[in-house]
């Protein structure tokens, strides 16, 4: 059976980069993808774009493309990407000048938009899915709102001979799927064949959290050889079936227990993975070794698309101030306990308007409120005592100058606080917050723009 | 004993919901899982972080339960004050629960 093998470029926006360059010269790749765009990356792409026409696109691009194209293009690896971000078609265009430096020519590369949607979600009724209320109330603060596309444009991008691929927002599998979907000619409306391959994209989609990464606990799941962590590869038959690994050489795991952990992850209902071309059905996925580091993936399968795609809606949510100061040495609990009193009175005492307030000791109960060092629950007296303690204060509010006030709150018991404050550090920014909402297929129109380097 | 010495665990994050994995080490620990790590449970050791219900999802092929924390993330990754504002942590608090004593309790390497 004809297999393709696709790789994993990048987890996330600010990935290793060297990984992904062994990953090309030694994977025998046909596809090399990159998924780099949380949710609420495009909203800031969007106001790059809007300080700058031509930038809105991925920060680590240029390094990214200036790493792999040379390999890329001599192997004949096809690039797909949503490195696009606010801007597919300015990346497409960055893409063409890294290749002509590097003497590289005749590249084709397409530029996918058309998830965009905010002039349409501006005059429509759209409620939101997180909370009450409507896309239209958030009024002037919105900055971007951008449709989950699937693989269409993708699919038709590849058989038009693109050999890099340049989306903004599209479904993260997407950028995994359109490689199967165009080699194995696999139909649109075959929902069991997408939703194995959803299976894969899935996998693949965080890099190296499948390989070892966002996983290692010392003396329980030992990883070896963690800096040098390899990225995964897929390689992927025409029925769907799969083996996972990585190449030789490199470090980490592709085991059966970092893929169980990777098939769960950001899943809900594993019955119901909702993608913009399938709903994926997770729940009798099979995992078997198939050699050191190979591990073989089937049975996932899948049903009829949803009617409507999935919006990040990108706006301007609130400021947030902070404030972090440490204590050491015996009693350092009962001074950061203090610590924290006297800031929450001078919050009080010196009127700051703030919205939300939290209150932390970083090494007791920051992470894990309400945890076995119950602090907050009354159980003071549970608490161990900790050799250092560092006390955070953070707070929401309506203006930037407000939330400067929180952080200096802190600051200020350099001077004025319990004995032996050190390291304080202070912060204010804005929040670009990400609400959801669904709209009809119809509304969404993607295209296609080629350029050739 | 702790749930550590028995399941592996990963957090995910969508929005203010979070997920989190428990996957038994030991495929034939699955059912002592099941019978112990209940939604309740997991709702109450997470009393001072999950606002929302918490949902169990059971993949007994992979010996495993999917936990799904709803209003669990601050008002959501985006603008919680959190410092672990996607609750990637979240996963090492769960194993620290208090499981009965079990024979096929693994060694630790």
């Amino acid at each position: 059976m004809r297999t393709i093998r696709i790789g994993s470029g990048a987890g996330y926006a600010g990935d290793r980069i060297e990984p992904t360059l062994e990953l090309a010269q030694n994977g025998d790749l046909h596809y090399l993808g990159f998924e780099c765009l949380a949710e609420r990356t495009i909203a800031l792409a969007q106001q790059a774009r809007l300080a700058n026409p031509d930038d809105g696109y991925d920060p680590l691009l240029t390094a990214r493309m200036e790493t792999v194209l040379p390999t890329c293009a001599r192997r004949r690896i096809r690039i797909i990407t949503n490195m696009g971000a606010a801007n597919p078609q300015g990346a497409a265009q960055e893409v063409a000048r890294v290749a002509r430096r590097l003497g590289l020519h005749g590249l084709k590369i397409a530029a996918v938009t058309g998830d965009d949607v905010l002039a349409t979600l501006r005059g429509g009724d759209y409620p939101l899915l997180e909370r009450p209320g409507t896309v239209a109330e958030l009024g002037d603060r919105i900055i971007s709102a951008n449709a989950y596309l699937g693989v269409a444009p993708i699919v038709d991008a590849l058989r038009s001979g693109a050999d890099i691929v340049i989306t903004g927002r599209v479904a993260d599998p997407a950028l995994f799927l359109a490689p199967l979907v165009y080699e194995f000619g696999w139909d649109l409306a075959d929902w069991d064949m997408l939703g194995k391959g959803t299976v894969v994209g899935h996998l693949l989609e965080c890099a190296g959290q499948i390989t070892g990464g966002y996983f290692a606990d010392p003396g329980y799941k030992d990883v070896h050889d963690l800096a040098r962590l390899g990225f995964p590869l897929a390689e992927v038959a025409s029925d769907g079936s799969a083996i996972i690994t990585k190449v030789a050489g490199s470090g980490g795991e592709v085991s059966l227990r970092s893929c169980k952990e990777q098939l769960l992850y950001e899943l809900h209902d594993p019955t119901k993975y909702l993608q913009p071309d399938v709903v994926a059905d997770f729940s009798a996925v099979r995992l078997e070794p198939d050699g050191a580091d190979r591990i073989a993936v089937s049975g996932g399968s899948g049903t009829t698309r949803p009617e409507t795609l999935k919006v990040s809606v990108g706006y301007r949510d609130s400021y947030v101030g902070e404030g972090q100061i440490s204590y050491a040495g015996t009693g350092a609990l009962a001074r950061g306990r203090l610590a924290l009193d006297i800031v929450r009175e001078r919050l009080n005492l010196i009127g700051v308007r703030a919205q939300e307030l939290r209150f932390d000791l970083i090494g007791v109960d920051a992470l894990h409120r309400g945890g076995q060092n119950a602090l907050h629950r009354g159980k003071q007296d549970a608490v161990s005592e900790p050799p250092e303690v560092r006390v955070r204060v953070a707070g929401r509010t309506a203006t930037l100058a407000e939330a400067v006030r929180i952080g200096n709150e802190v600051e200020t018991l350099y001077t004025n606080g319990p004995a032996g404050g050190g390291g304080a550090a202070k912060s204010a920014r804005e929040v670009i917050a990400v609400v959801s909402t669904l709209i009809p297929r119809s509304a969404v129109t993607p295209t296609v723009q080629y350029s050739v380097a | 004993m702790k749930l550590r010495e028995l399941a592996h665990a990963r957090t995910g994050d969508k929005g203010d919901t979070s997920n989190i994995s428990v996957i038994a080490y030991d495929q034939g620990d699955f059912a002592f899982l099941r019978e112990h790590v209940t939604a309740d449970r997991v709702k109450a050791h997470f009393a001072d972080i999950v606002r929302g219900e918490v949902d169990r999802y059971e993949l007994p092929g992979l010996g495993a339960l999917n936990f799904v924390l709803h209003s669990a993330l601050g008002g959501g990754v985006t603008r919680s004050l959190s410092l672990d504002a996607h609750g990637k942590s979240l996963s090492s608090c769960l194993l620290e629960m208090e499981v009965p004593d079990n024979q096929s309790a693994r060694e630790p390497a």
